[in-house]
């Protein structure tokens, strides 16, 4: 069944005439990885905002089901709490609010939206500490604010383990390689790894094909000025690669 | 959608708004020798009270108002105000069966039961209520280790020598227009001294409400700590809503003599306003500490809500070497507050220091200002400060100022600030909806993180009421 369905969406920046989705079609079912590939500009980390509800952007066409249901008549908290999880390219900082209160604040929240009791501090923590051992994570990161003075690899890390403690059924990471040494990368890839299951999908937007190496996809998208214009399979990254976007930027115009 | 959640906090009433049908001895409105006289004599006063008074009142009479601060008011006029309002049957009561029970009423809807205070918390209440005070617990626990804790009247009768000693010490009556107005005419207050040695086994608390129509609230508190003593002292204020604006002038003095602590800490909030700024009190106070001997310690922690206008800076005077002055603030302007506070911090003994911490917290079309002072005397060897002042904004139309005034006599010194300005971001609260978090439950997430340092200073018993404050008042508009 599919776990996400976008049908020919369209959507622009609000108070602003210039479209920036020109027809999106994909489809993600549980179990798959899908990644969609592009330059800078060409609507990736759009689509990744749109899925996740922030605000800014007018959908001027089309539908997205997210597990059945209408993704676009959610607000955005909702959509996290049925299970859509955003892995930000640019994690916010939160001065002064401490990351296990804010985990288990957002915890509780999406519990309590599937009808589990709330978990009790004591609970939390030993929870926590699980998810660390199965990421092999620190779970140091805890105990310090939101992102507060977090270097770029600690960030998209705290990302990561976000989603193993939420524990979502459709993962966006968007741009998570961005900024990452070689280290931190494959530290980042790992972690998400582990969180692949025959239950959960997974959207990881990249510019670089180099990201794939450890992440592998199930399916590649080649999106080129708002269009997904190519789908296939690992390959057509190692493809991209080598060819370049110019050549399915001449594709698509041609 | 968030901007709807964001307009019912902003629009949220006054949840405090009530009024007690209590029947008041009051004088009739106006200022002048008699008034102050009348109130002198309604209160039994020895005869060098009065003069006290008088001569602060002639002080007053060749001051102006100051109009420096960055706030906007219309004029107030001080002859249409009530100087004295007592509640009529407050004379003279051992116990909490004896207060009015409209009086207790009103402080079960404030959520400050006095008799759970008593059974749960350990805390002396001195509750002002108007001008007199009502009742006092716990005294006699406070006697034991020879702690003097009363409503000022009381100590103008019992201790004189003590009154007539700190009274105006640290404060005199020529310091401002509206402390010279306040010694004139104060009514009430609380009394605190704690002897030498002694640490005082409670937090000791004082809640103040204001409530007769047009009754200008003065309020005179007095706290001194004896070499090597220390006490805590928490101050916390509600008012009923009023149509009418209400002036506030209130004076508080700590002395610290040598290795003494006293740690001040205040929640207010008075009514501020409708959403337009119609009606609210007017918060002109003096506050400020000496630290008299060595090693002697004073600690100011605010939580301001409340209030049309505040107007408000508790200082340090760090007289003795070694000593210590501390400032932690959270103010919080919402609609069409105004609030200019901040603090000063007078480095004059050798190896003095002062930290100011400083969180400035504006929404809907509110001002906010920081305004701080640390000046470092010629004597002051070795003398250090460190500011911190932040501000935060919440949305478009309000503004946060900060003026800091660096005065340094000695090259010794060490003098640091730092200041940031920040917005809550609707990156802020996306990340938390994206996280499953409501948007009210982000906005209180950012803003107690934001005021964190200085809420962790607050005792216990104030943390939790200053908790629910902020997500009643602080969670304001982002957009």
């Amino acid at each position: 069944m599919s776990l996400l369905k976008i049908t020919d969406l369209r959507a622009k920046i609000e108070g602003d005439g210039r479209e920036i989705l020109k027809g999106i079609n994909l489809e993600i079912k549980a179990g798959e990885v899908h990644a969609i590939m592009g330059v800078n500009g060409s609507g990736k980390s759009t689509l990744a905002n749109i899925l996740g509800g922030k605000e800014g952007y007018e959908v001027t066409n089309g539908s997205i089901q997210f597990d059945g249901k209408d993704l676009l008549e959610m607000d955005p908290e909702v959509r996290a709490r049925e299970g859509l999880f955003l892995a930000f390219q640019y994690p916010v900082e939160l001065p002064g609010v401490l990351t296990t209160y804010f985990l288990r604040t957002a915890l509780n929240s999406v519990r309590q939206h599937r009808g589990l009791p709330a978990m009790a501090v004591r609970e939390f923590a030993a929870f926590v500490k699980e998810k660390a051992k199965l990421l092999e994570l620190s779970d140091e990161l805890l105990q310090r604010a939101v992102n507060e003075g977090f270097s770029g690899g600690e960030k998209k890390r705290n990302e990561v383990f976000q989603m193993a403690v939420l524990e979502p059924k459709l993962a966006i990471l968007d741009e998570t390689d961005s900024g990452l040494d070689i280290d931190a990368l494959k530290t980042v890839a790992q972690g998400v790894n582990r969180l692949r299951s025959s239950e959960r999908g997974m959207l990881v937007i990249t510019h670089y094909q180099r990201l794939l190496n450890y992440i592998v996809p199930d399916v590649v998208h080649v999106m080129v000025d708002g269009r997904i214009v190519q789908s296939g399979g690992k390959e057509l990254a190692l493809e991209l690669e080598s060819r370049g976007y110019a050549d399915f930027k001449e594709s698509v115009s041609a | 959608m968030s901007t709807e959640i964001l307009d019912e906090f902003t629009s949220q009433d006054y949840k405090y708004g009530f009024y007690t049908d209590v029947e008041a001895d009051s004088l009739p409105p106006g200022l002048s020798r008699e008034t102050i006289a009348l109130i002198s004599k309604k209160k039994n006063e020895p005869h060098w009270m009065l003069e006290w008074r008088l001569k602060a009142y002639e002080r007053f009479l060749k001051m102006k108002e100051p109009h420096w601060a960055f706030v906007e008011y219309p004029p107030v006029d001080y002859q249409s105000i009530v100087y004295y309002s007592a509640p009529k049957k407050a004379q003279a009561l051992k116990s909490l069966d004896e207060v009015d029970p409209e009086i207790l009423k009103t402080y079960e809807k404030l959520g400050i039961p006095l008799h759970e205070q008593k059974a749960l918390a350990g805390v002396a209440v001195d509750a002002v209520f108007d001008s007199v005070s009502v009742v006092t617990t716990f005294k006699k626990q406070l006697e034991e280790v020879g702690v003097i804790f009363c409503s000022m009247s009381e100590a103008i009768q019992n201790h004189p020598e003590l009154v007539q000693r700190y009274l105006g010490s640290v404060v005199p009556a020529s310091d401002n227009f509206f402390s010279a107005l306040n010694s004139a005419v104060f009514t009430d207050g609380s009394f605190c001294y704690v002897p030498k040695g002694v640490r005082c086994p409670l937090e000791l608390s004082t809640y103040f409400r204001i409530n007769a129509a047009k009754t200008g609230q003065f309020e005179r508190t007095l706290i001194v700590a004896d070499e090597g003593s220390y006490v805590s002292y928490m101050e916390g204020c509600t008012a009923p809503m009023r149509d009418e604006n209400q002036l506030h002038a209130a004076v508080v003095e700590l002395v610290a003599l040598g290795n003494a602590q006293i740690k001040y800490s205040t929640i207010q909030n008075w009514y501020p306003g409708d959403k337009d700024g119609k009606g609210g009190i007017y918060n002109f106070v003096t506050k400020r500490g000496l630290c008299a001997g060595e090693n002697a310690k004073i600690s100011w922690t605010q939580v301001e809500t409340g209030s049309s206008i505040t107007w408000k800076y508790p200082s340090c005077i760090l007289k003795g070497d070694n000593s210590v002055g501390e400032f932690y603030s959270v103010a919080i302007t919402n609609n069409k507050q105004q609030a200019d506070t901040g603090t000063k911090m007078i480095h004059i003994g050798k190896n003095t220091k002062s930290t100011i911490v400083s969180k400035g917290i504006s929404a809907g079309r509110s001002q906010n200002a920081y305004r701080g002072q640390v000046k470092i005397m010629k004597s002051a060897e070795n003398a250090r400060n460190f500011s911190q002042c932040d501000s935060m904004l919440m949305g478009n139309e309000c503004g946060a100022h900060t003026f800091p005034y660096i005065e340094v006599k000695n090259p010794t010194a060490t003098v640091e600030h730092e200041a940031s300005t920040s917005k809550i971001g609707e990156d802020q609260i996306f990340y938390c909806n994206q996280r499953g978090i409501s948007t009210e439950d982000a906005v209180s997430m950012i803003v107690h993180g934001f005021c964190k340092e200085v809420l962790a200073e607050l005792p216990m018993e104030f943390a939790v009421e200053a908790r629910r404050l902020l997500e009643i008042s602080l969670e304001g508009s982002v957009g």
